[in-house]
């Protein structure tokens, strides 16, 4: 159990909807899901299974106190941000982004299922454009392809080979970028300052320890 | 002509709240003057086939209120007539109306020989434009005045002539035109009821798209001998008998981006549909009722239970996201039943969308300051003065709640024209 998850568990004990109003993003729109199911119905990967959970199941659990069974789905995981959900909700929750929330607090717990493909792109995507504020788009493809091994990474790079090399021509895709840092932003100093007073900010309004 | 003083209450909507208004003020002795806009009184409860929970016909109602009414000197009707500004205070209002040609007057017998002769159609705008009717014509069996109403769209037409023609007792005037009348009134009641939401807004559903998607209020009128179906409940793509109906419950209704209130209404009146199917069809007749909850409102708990130990109602808790259309024409419903979160896809003859009731006075300017609500119903509120709404022009409320409501109203303007009196007294 990781520190945060002990110290979360602690402070809530079995409050659970409230640790997700006051924990995760926008999660205090979850006690206005009147579970028409609209979410589930208008959600378009909702016929090809994989999910654990639909969202007014999930939002149904977290009053229900389901603690592990929330954070531990990949139901929030799945998610492809079309945002159906959230323009057709009869309470106008924002679904797609609890969603998110969701899943964002369940991986700073440490409780995200382990290897899922869409937390690992999120992962590595997030370092990608937080270390030079722009992305490097070269380096986030090849930790992508090379997941899972060396060998399945040359192989879903020679598929996309030709993609890549139109992409180079239209001068969308820079092979240099693999040389080196790439491109940054100009004032690298100054984001990194403002993404440590966002984090700094974010754990005084959420009663955290600073990250 | 009409005669108005500033003890006169004037009653604006013929429905059934303003009729009652009309009624309970006039029975006590006030002057009253009722306008209508449509060319009958009754509105939308005349275009009803049967009341919950006593499944009897609203024309039986109607026809009580109506004999009050023939038999009251104090209440002077206006049909087809608007209110176009009021101005002054309470107890001292000029009101301003225009009434719009029938070109048939009082002479008429209700004969028919004027719908006879005329071959032009127009929609049947009291069928909810599921049929045609002739361009001369009697707006339902019920109604009054019962006297036959000329379209507009007659005039200069080979009809026109043929309609003079026809009739036999010099009803027809094709030389009527608009006019504006200037009223005095001490109080008034505002009646505009309600109208069904536009159901095309709610995208997902295709209605308007898909013909088999239709809304209560049109099923009401295919349910009614008197309907465009003769009573038959056919589905309109293509005349096959609608057995297997889905109601989807809250269509547009607490939904913030469409209605935000409930309509209350509603669950009942689908309960009370499913009753319709049954009459037709015996066993054979299935509803599915799609719903967030039930709302059946107090006392109509026991109607709602009845319905609920009904073989062939079923419910799902849920409320359908999407409406697609199969091969044979039949719309599918899909979504997530929120017992269990299955997911379904299943296939009907015919959807009813029971939409919900937005006020006639949203969006239409009241030629006068009045306080309303977030979703546009009328307020009681001091600084309306001398202004009441009435019915479903305050609240969505069903026919017996809409009654009530009208007597309040025609309680708080007896009481301004009272003070009226004793002032001038």
């Amino acid at each position: 159990m990781s520190d945060m998850n002990q110290q979360m568990t602690a402070r809530y004990k079995n409050n659970f909807l409230k640790e997700i109003e006051e924990q995760a993003e926008m999660g205090d729109w979850v006690k206005m899901c009147m579970q028409c199911g609209v979410c589930s119905g208008s959600c378009p990967t909702n016929f090809h299974g994989g999910w654990d959970h639909p969202p007014q199941e999930l939002f149904m659990m977290i009053r229900a106190g389901k603690r592990d069974e929330v954070l531990s789905s990949n139901s929030m995981w799945q998610c492809v941000s079309c945002y159906n959900c959230y323009v057709r909700c009869p309470r106008k929750v924002p679904i797609t982004h609890v969603m998110h929330g969701l899943a964002e607090y369940a991986y700073r717990l440490g409780k995200a299922p382990k290897g899922q493909p869409t937390q690992h792109l999120s992962k590595t995507f997030w370092d990608n454009a937080t270390k030079y504020g722009r992305v490097n788009e070269v380096k986030l493809t090849q930790s992508l392809y090379f997941k899972d091994g060396i060998g399945s990474g040359i192989k879903k790079a020679l598929e996309m080979q030709s993609m890549a090399l139109g992409l180079v021509k239209a001068k969308r895709l820079n092979p240099m970028e693999a040389v080196g840092g790439g491109h940054k932003c100009k004032d690298l100093k100054g984001i990194h300052a403002m993404l440590a007073k966002a984090r700094e900010l974010e754990a005084k309004r959420k009663g955290r320890q600073p990250a | 002509m009409t005669v108005a003083t500033n003890q006169t209450i004037l009653v604006v909507g013929g429905g059934i709240s303003g009729m009652t208004a009309a009624l309970e003020a006039a029975e006590t002795g006030k002057h009253v003057v009722l306008v209508e806009k449509n060319p009958y009184l009754g509105g939308r409860t005349a275009q009803l086939y049967r009341y919950f929970p006593k499944m009897c016909h609203p024309t039986c109602g109607l026809e009580i209120n109506l004999r009050r009414l023939k038999a009251n000197p104090r209440i002077q009707v206006l049909t087809m007539a608007e209110v176009t500004g009021i101005s002054g205070t309470k107890g001292d209002y000029t009101v301003n109306l225009k009434t719009a040609p029938r070109f048939v007057n009082e002479n008429c017998t209700a004969c028919g020989e004027c719908a006879k002769a005329v071959s032009g159609e127009i929609d049947d705008a009291f069928n909810y434009k599921l049929g045609k009717i002739k361009v001369a014509y009697l707006p339902h069996a019920m109604a009054y005045p019962q006297r036959y109403v000329l379209d507009p769209a007659i005039l200069g037409t080979a009809d026109a002539d043929k309609a003079k023609a026809a009739c036999k007792y010099n009803a027809i005037d094709l030389e009527q035109k608009e006019e504006s009348v200037s009223l005095k009134a001490g109080a008034i009641v505002w009646a505009t009821g309600w109208q069904p939401y536009n159901a095309e807004n709610i995208t997902p559903y295709r209605y308007g798209e898909f013909p088999n998607v239709i809304t209560n209020v049109e099923f009401e009128r295919l349910a009614d001998p008197h309907g465009p179906t003769g009573g038959k409940i056919l589905r309109p793509s293509d005349g096959k008998e609608a057995k297997n109906i889905a109601f989807i419950q809250c269509a547009g209704s607490r939904d913030e981006n469409h209605l935000r209130h409930c309509s209350r209404f509603c669950c009942m009146g689908s309960l009370k549909q499913t009753h319709y199917v049954q009459e037709k069809y015996g066993d054979e007749g299935k509803s599915t009722i799609y719903y967030i909850d039930i709302r059946a409102i107090d006392r109509f708990e026991d109607f709602y239970a009845k319905v609920k130990a009904n073989p062939n109602v079923s419910f799902v808790k849920s409320k359908v996201a999407r409406i697609s259309e199969d091969k044979d024409g039949n719309p599918v419903c899909w979504g997530v039943n929120t017992e269990g979160y299955v997911r379904y896809s299943n296939p009907h003859d015919m959807v009813v969308l029971a939409v919900g009731m937005e006020p006639s006075v949203k969006g239409v300017d009241i030629p006068a300051e009045v306080m309303a609500d977030s979703s546009g119903f009328i307020m009681a509120d001091p600084a309306n003065a001398g202004i009441f709404g009435a019915g479903c022009a305050t609240n969505a409320l069903d026919v017996n709640r809409a009654v009530q409501s009208a007597t309040a109203a025609a309680l708080r303007a007896i009481q301004v024209v009272n003070k009226v009196a004793r002032a001038e007294a």
